[in-house]
């Protein structure tokens, strides 16, 4: 088995980005699971950082890390609280039926 | 097969299984769970690259703080989950086959991707590695040399985030607070304006009749 290089970390980073888009897809009645999706594939993001950095020695992809890490987390804040918002008026939080905005 | 790429095989199995898992899972509760074992193994995996200070941040913000968050968003709204998982299966395919072409682009991409040359790596950050570290303990550290950089090339992105974080707890409050009616609530500039007058009357009473 060869010694675990950039190629592996980046490849998990693929993998797992494609899972979080896969989740976008496949859950469409239910809003948390996909702000979980959105979360997995910022993760996969920070896992390619991390890589990147780690191999070409350069910490400035830590410090970006570190940024998206304050994004996610002010994301996730932001998008639960929308969420109950949206729950409180319309009782139920699928995006099918989301068609306030339409009419 | 050496202990580091028994280790990245496990934690990337880890990662991956819970992915699919918090996608797939039927109680968001679960999915929940699985995205916290994801971010642990993701954890795991810094740890391995050397990058100890994210590592230990990605425990602490996304374990301690937003699964915590998306746990309480979930017991919170009362929704029946079950009729949620309702068409999940009409979508697999698009989704499965969007999936697959991702991956493959992006590894694609990945590999057509070559080292930079020496000039410009000199211009880099540079980075202590694991050996140095285990070398010379008290030589600069992962979290030493990041303080080093953040702290002062990357001050006004430190202070940005810091702005980041507080538009979005504002964000939040305003978003989720609601004035109730019908709640009694202590007004302290009414209890300190209160006059004598308001709260005392005073009353004549003639003997034998009462009020």
């Amino acid at each position: 088995m060869a010694e675990i290089g950039l190629g592996h970390y980046l490849s998990l980073g693929a993998v797992l980005f494609s899972i979080g888009m896969a989740g976008i897809f496949l859950n469409r009645k239910n809003v948390i699971v996909i702000l979980m999706s959105i979360e997995l594939m910022l993760l996969s993001v920070n896992i390619n950082f991390v890589a990147f950095s780690q191999f070409l020695g350069d910490l400035t992809g830590q410090v970006f890390a570190f940024m998206i890490l304050t994004v996610a987390a002010a994301e996730a804040a932001v998008g639960l609280a929308i969420l109950v918002a949206y729950f409180r008026n319309r009782g139920d939080i699928s995006v099918e039926d989301a068609n306030f905005m339409k009419n | 097969m050496t202990f580091a790429s028994f280790m990245f095989y496990a934690l990337s199995f880890v990662v991956v299984a819970s992915s699919v898992m918090v996608i797939s899972a039927k109680n968001p509760v679960y999915s929940v769970m699985f995205l916290i074992a994801a971010f642990l193994g993701a954890a795991g995996l810094f740890v391995l690259m050397g990058a100890e200070y994210l590592a230990m941040l990605l425990v602490i913000v996304y374990v301690g703080a937003v699964a915590v968050l998306f746990l309480f968003v979930v017991m919170m709204l009362d929704v029946d989950f079950v009729e949620l998982k309702q068409g999940f299966l009409r979508y697999v395919p698009i989704g499965g086959a969007l999936a697959t072409v991702v991956v493959v682009e992006l590894i694609l991409v990945l590999g057509a991707w070559v080292l930079p040359s020496d000039e410009e790596m000199a211009r880099s950050h540079p980075i202590p590695t694991a050996a140095q570290t285990v070398a010379d303990p008290d030589g600069p550290n992962n979290i030493e040399a990041l303080g080093l950089v953040l702290y002062t090339d990357y001050v006004h992105f430190f202070q940005i985030a810091g702005v980041i974080l507080f538009i979005a707890m504002v964000g939040a409050i305003v978003l989720t607070f609601r004035e109730r009616d019908g709640i009694r609530k202590q007004d302290p500039a009414q209890q300190v304006s209160r006059k004598r007058e308001d709260a005392v009357e005073i009353q004549k009473v003639i003997t034998g009749q009462g009020i």
